[in-house]
């Protein structure tokens, strides 16, 4: 498994063919959206008024707006967990696991420090969220770092550990009174305060600082540079002096941090308490959208936006169309597809 | 704890292996050629919400076995398309296939969640007919079980004693000198990837349409990601591969003998026990597995200009 780490070649955004690719990426969608209606028109559907539906939910109004916003979120800061570690090479597909241990250490420091005040509380439920997908991170950082196992297969079976501990932590010691399978609402203390009247919290602001703070660092640090070495040639790196093993564990248990925020963020913003099971895939999809920026900021920002689009409208599908809630990821695997598949629109140059 | 209980967890442990070994042997086939497939997951989805439906409207299980071996079939071909011939990140194809094959199976089975199916007939394993019947109830098996054993091996001579298993083989150690020495390895990566497909349908065919006998969303519980797992696990050997899922079945086993047995322990701490023994046994071979993977696994084959 050791050849798997291929990385994709970097795309220039701001080049003469911006306009170009912009349009490319618009045809994409296009494709993907055809696509989608004919799946839909087979299944008896009418596709026209299902877009018309989510379109309709999500951009027109103020709340349906925020909406999205509140869907985007978990998904910048996902992928900016697994953006991080691809710079060193690694390929974090574990932030699903990591993102569990950081929202069950929040959520014990949420039940357990109630009586701390808020501008108190919160601080330390996030560096509890960190420590806590950090520690779930570790352990394929450092067996990478030391050549023991692969960081793909020990975060694979990490990932589905990890929801059985919280699974076990609920039904076991902090379920609430009434329910079995989630814990009391956390004090109002331990809330992520919320916006406008709005779903949109706290996040928002961890969202959008990390991902200037990594395109900060990465264009004019030292250790970006560092960074981008490790991951361009590691033989290369560690001649010319780099720490590469100790690059290796702390990058990679920094993405399991930044995945434990956004446990912290579902658990303490979100939801307001910790749920069994609350996550199906949302560290799997971080890892779909950094890979479709290129693990480039801005990008992280667009693909993020748009896929919230696609899910935030398909709550609404399953409502008016009668469609099950899972066939959303149809559209949303279709345009991936579609991506991933570079079809050529236009004759482009040979070089 | 008595003789019948452990008999019992024997049983389930054999039901429960049995869909896993036949995805693993598929991932097996696929690596070999050279192609990670992390979108396993979503394959078995598909195969067994396809199965579980067409065995329900024909009321015949074997038309949905067949039809779940396709359905996984011309999944990979999907996937096959993505990364053989447009040359995608495998990993990342393969993940959105878990998401395609998440909502895919969702919106196949969505009259039948739930739904009893018509139930595929089960045979006492031979030289078990002397003992009382309340014991042998338990090791009456289906057609895919006894099928297991001997698919592996089946793969195996395929992979090891074919001209074609060795032109797969080339193709995934360095696809560029298998090409110099005339052979087409797009072609024998869709061909690999078919083959995969089809036993990860027979395998999804197993749990829906044998072992649970009903479609629910997301019934596969990650099996795929383990198949991933216990490929590396068996060191891309078709016949390690029965050990690997016999290790993985066994602890699912111990787990469930420690449960039965009345100790008090929560049932998700003993639900980690297979994933945590699989991570164990892989840290403790260690660097001896890194040879024996396939040496262009995962990477793209860009043909000769």
């Amino acid at each position: 498994m050791a050849q798997i780490t291929e990385t994709p070649k970097r795309a220039t955004f701001l080049s003469q063919k911006t306009a170009n690719g912009v349009l490319r990426y618009l045809m994409m969608l296009l494709l993907a959206l055809v696509l989608f209606g004919i799946i839909l028109l087979l299944t008896g559907k009418n596709p026209i008024q299902s877009y018309i539906d989510i379109f309709r939910s999500t951009l027109t109004s103020g709340y349906g707006f925020s909406e999205v916003i509140v869907a985007m979120v978990p998904m910048v800061i996902t992928a900016l967990a697994v953006a991080i570690p691809s710079r060193v090479g690694l390929i974090n597909v574990g932030v699903e696991g990591q993102l569990y241990m950081g929202a069950c250490l929040a959520a014990w420091g949420a039940l357990t420090f109630t009586q701390l005040p808020a501008w108190a509380l919160l601080p330390l439920l996030m560096l509890l969220g960190m420590i806590g997908g950090a520690a779930w991170a570790f352990i394929p950082g450092y067996l990478k770092a030391i050549g023991l196992v692969n960081e793909t297969i020990t975060s694979l079976l990490l990932n589905s550990v990890a929801p059985k501990i919280v699974a076990f932590m609920i039904f076991g010691f902090w379920h609430g009174p009434m329910d079995t399978n989630k814990t009391a609402n956390f004090v109002p203390a331990a809330r992520l305060p919320a916006f406008f009247g709005t779903r949109v919290d706290l996040s928002l602001i961890f969202a959008l600082g990390l991902l200037g703070l990594f395109w900060y660092v990465m264009k004019y640090t030292r250790w970006g540079l560092e960074m981008r070495a490790i991951g361009g040639n590691p033989q290369a790196a560690r001649r010319n002096g780099i720490p590469v093993k100790a690059y290796l564990v702390i990058v990679m248990c920094l993405g399991g941090a930044i995945a434990g925020l956004a446990g912290m963020s579902l658990v303490s913003g979100y939801y307001g308490l910790l749920l069994a099971n609350f996550s199906t895939g949302s560290g799997y999809m971080g890892f779909l959208i950094s890979w479709l920026a290129f693990g480039d900021p801005l990008g992280i920002l667009l693909v993020s936006f748009l896929v919230a689009i696609i899910t935030t409208g398909g709550n609404l599908l399953q409502l008016t169309q009668g469609l099950p809630y899972a066939a959303i990821n149809i559209l949303l695997a279709l345009t991936l597809f579609i991506v991933l598949a570079r079809p050529t629109f236009f004759k482009e140059p040979k070089a | 704890m008595t003789l019948l209980a452990i008999l019992g967890v024997i049983s389930s442990a054999i039901y429960s292996g049995t869909s896993l070994l036949y995805a693993t042997l598929g991932e097996v086939v696929g690596e070999r050629s050279g192609i990670v497939n992390l979108g396993l997951e979503g394959v078995l989805l598909v195969s067994a919400a396809t199965g579980v439906v067409v065995a329900g409207q024909t009321s015949n299980p074997y038309l949905g076995i067949l039809a779940a071996m396709l359905a996984g079939g011309l999944m990979n071909l999907m996937f096959g398309y993505l990364v053989i011939t447009r040359k995608a990140n495998q990993l990342a194809s393969g993940l959105a296939m878990m998401f395609f094959g998440f909502g895919l199976s969702a919106l196949i089975g969505k009259d039948y969640v739930g739904a009893r199916i018509a139930v595929l007939p089960r045979w006492l394993l031979p030289g078990l007919s002397g003992f009382p019947k309340l014991y042998t109830s338990l090791f009456k098996f289906d057609f895919l079980i006894f099928l297991v054993i001997p698919v592996a091996f089946l793969v195996w001579w395929l992979l090891f004693r074919t001209r074609w298993g060795l032109g797969l083989r080339a193709v995934g150690e360095n696809a560029d000198i298998a090409f110099a020495s005339g052979r087409n390895p797009l072609w024998i990566r869709y061909q690999a990837l078919f083959l995969a497909g089809l036993l990860a349908g027979m395998g999804a065919a197993h749990l829906s349409i044998a072992y649970t006998m009903t479609w629910t969303e997301y019934m596969t519980g990650g099996r795929g990601f383990i198949a991933v797992a216990l490929v590396i696990f068996s060191k891309w050997h078709p016949l390690r591969a029965v050990a690997g899922s016999l290790l993985f079945s066994a602890a699912v086993a111990f787990q469930l003998v420690l449960q039965n047995s009345g100790i008090d322990i929560s049932p998700f701490l003993l639900d980690t026990i297979p994933y945590l023994l699989t991570l164990i046994v892989l840290i403790a071979w260690g660097g001896t597995r890194k040879q024996s993977a396939p040496a262009s696994l995962g990477r793209v084959y860009m043909g000769s200009e």
